[in-house]
């Protein structure tokens, strides 16, 4: 005797979503997509702040490594080529982290409406600040480029003199706090999201945790006292 | 010992609940917390009020039927069930606040009573393997490596009581849908659906209106069986494998 034991499968459309598609509509999927854009720009992250040390060694060492900047892949690539190229994948992760981020928040807080009455947090500080240290990250990129890139905020700024855009930059003390404090923010953001990124592209396991955590740490720490040393030196008299 | 108590009291889904204050006396220190929690619907019974409903069955920490938010923590202080939470671990004359679960794929049945059926669906759409169930199979016909056996086992014990998502400041059931991915995918036995399961049980876990997860690690602070975190990170990596595999044998 047969007897009807089949399962029933949810059912699904005939022709399934690309794998981005797919990956898009999951909150695993989402989450995934913003480590690997968080990676992409904690990757540039590293090699602007190296790049900025070279201000400790002078108007001509640092204007020249900002020209080459400009340089960079040629002479297959024109003047100029690869910084576009590297701003557009820049501006594309920015966005996409982003409106993840939005949509998964929007998502969270719907799903939790009702508070305890005795509310407890034991998550880190870097956990809890994940979302609005996001906002204000944003927020400093805009006015960062603004004031180092375009020069629109800068008003003693010249086109060309990249080494005295940043001395007369930072010679205002609240444009240098300002700095300061979105460089703290972001080492907050970059210990919690490291390693979360790990654990969201599943690279974790018991074995490994520690040293995630840890390079996370040293990562954040790095970061943020490499960013933070152009503002002090300039603040200090020892660039200028 | 005696205790200012704070109950989350409403009648039914629909009625607005409120906190609402009793004091209970004569609770002796080895009393359990659902026993505490008998101690005082007695009390109310026998002056005509109505009792506090609560979810309850083995009494012993395994069936996972019970589950109330104790002063903010999910089980209450002690990494245990609330059946199993005793009332030494707290001071005589403290006020303790008793909440249910709080989430929105988790609605108020009644007082501290949640309806957690979304979980029973996350486990229809994968947490299952599919065996021919007519005779029992030789217990040696599929050989399992012991390591496996023992991740397995691990993720096992989760009693689906629901203390992650209740733990979760954004009541996501990533834990509890982890912990049956992990012990079935870590099985021979469940590596035909092993694609399928996990992106259907996802798929699902995010239709029933769960959060997502944010890593905060506060479910697995919760649990009362230990199911560690690294369960989470596994569900990622077996989900971004399928959905890079495919589909595999599903229908």
């Amino acid at each position: 005797m047969a007897l009807a034991t089949r399962t029933q499968h949810a059912q699904h459309p005939q022709h399934p979503p690309s794998l981005l598609g797919s990956l898009w509509r999951s909150t695993v999927g989402k989450k995934a997509v913003m480590a690997v854009t968080g990676l992409i720009m904690l990757a540039y992250l590293v090699a602007h702040m190296i790049g900025n040390l070279k201000i400790f060694f002078g108007p001509g060492e640092f204007d020249h490594y900002a020209h080459w900047l400009r340089t960079i892949g040629g002479p297959v690539l024109h003047y100029e080529w690869f910084l576009w190229i590297l701003r557009v994948v820049l501006v594309a992760a920015v966005v996409l982290h982003g409106v993840a981020a939005y949509q998964l928040s929007r998502r969270d807080l719907a799903a939790r409406p009702v508070k305890y009455a005795r509310p407890r947090a034991r998550t880190s500080y870097a956990t809890r600040t994940m979302r609005w240290g996001g906002v204000i990250l944003g927020l400093f990129v805009v006015w960062h480029i603004l004031d180092l890139t375009t020069l629109t905020v800068n008003p003693n700024a010249q086109h060309g003199h990249p080494y005295a855009n940043v001395v007369a930059s930072f010679d205002r003390w609240y444009v240098a706090a300002f700095y300061i404090a979105a460089m703290l923010a972001l080492g907050l953001h970059i210990r919690h999201g490291f390693w979360s990124a790990a654990q969201t592209l599943g690279a974790n396991s018991p074995r490994r945790d520690r040293a995630f955590k840890a390079a996370a740490n040293a990562l954040a720490a790095l970061l943020t006292v490499g960013f933070v040393s152009v503002p002090v030196a300039v603040l200090t008299g020892i660039v200028s | 010992m005696k205790f200012t108590l704070r109950v989350w009291r409403q009648r039914d889904a629909a009625a607005a609940g409120a906190m609402t204050t009793y004091e209970v006396d004569g609770v002796s220190a080895d009393m359990s917390f659902l026993e505490m929690l008998d101690h005082l619907n007695e009390r109310l019974i026998l002056s005509g009020d109505t009792p506090v409903a609560f979810d309850h069955d083995c009494r012993e920490g395994i069936c996972g039927a019970c589950g109330v938010v104790i002063n903010g923590q999910a089980h209450g202080p002690e990494r245990t069930t609330a059946c199993q939470l005793h009332m030494r671990h707290f001071r005589d004359g403290d006020t303790i606040d008793v909440e249910p679960w709080r989430a929105e794929a988790f609605p108020v049945v009644r007082d501290l009573v949640v309806d957690r059926s979304a979980f029973d669906r996350v486990i229809a759409s994968g947490g299952y393997v599919s065996v021919p169930t007519g005779s029992a199979p030789e217990a040696h016909a599929t050989p399992v490596p012991k390591a496996a056996a023992d991740l397995a086992f691990d993720h096992a014990a989760c009693i689906g009581c629901g203390a992650c998502v209740a733990a979760c400041p954004n009541g996501s059931a990533m834990l509890f849908t982890a912990a049956k991915v992990v012990h079935l995918n870590a099985l021979p036995q469940g590596a035909p659906e092993r694609e399928s399961r996990v992106l259907d049980m996802v798929d699902t876990m995010d239709a029933q209106g769960f959060g997502g997860c944010t890593n905060t690690g506060e479910c697995a602070t919760a649990c009362p069986k230990g199911i560690p975190l690294s369960a989470i990170g596994t569900l990622n990596r077996e989900y971004l494998r399928a959905t890079v595999k495919g589909r595999g044998n599903r229908d």
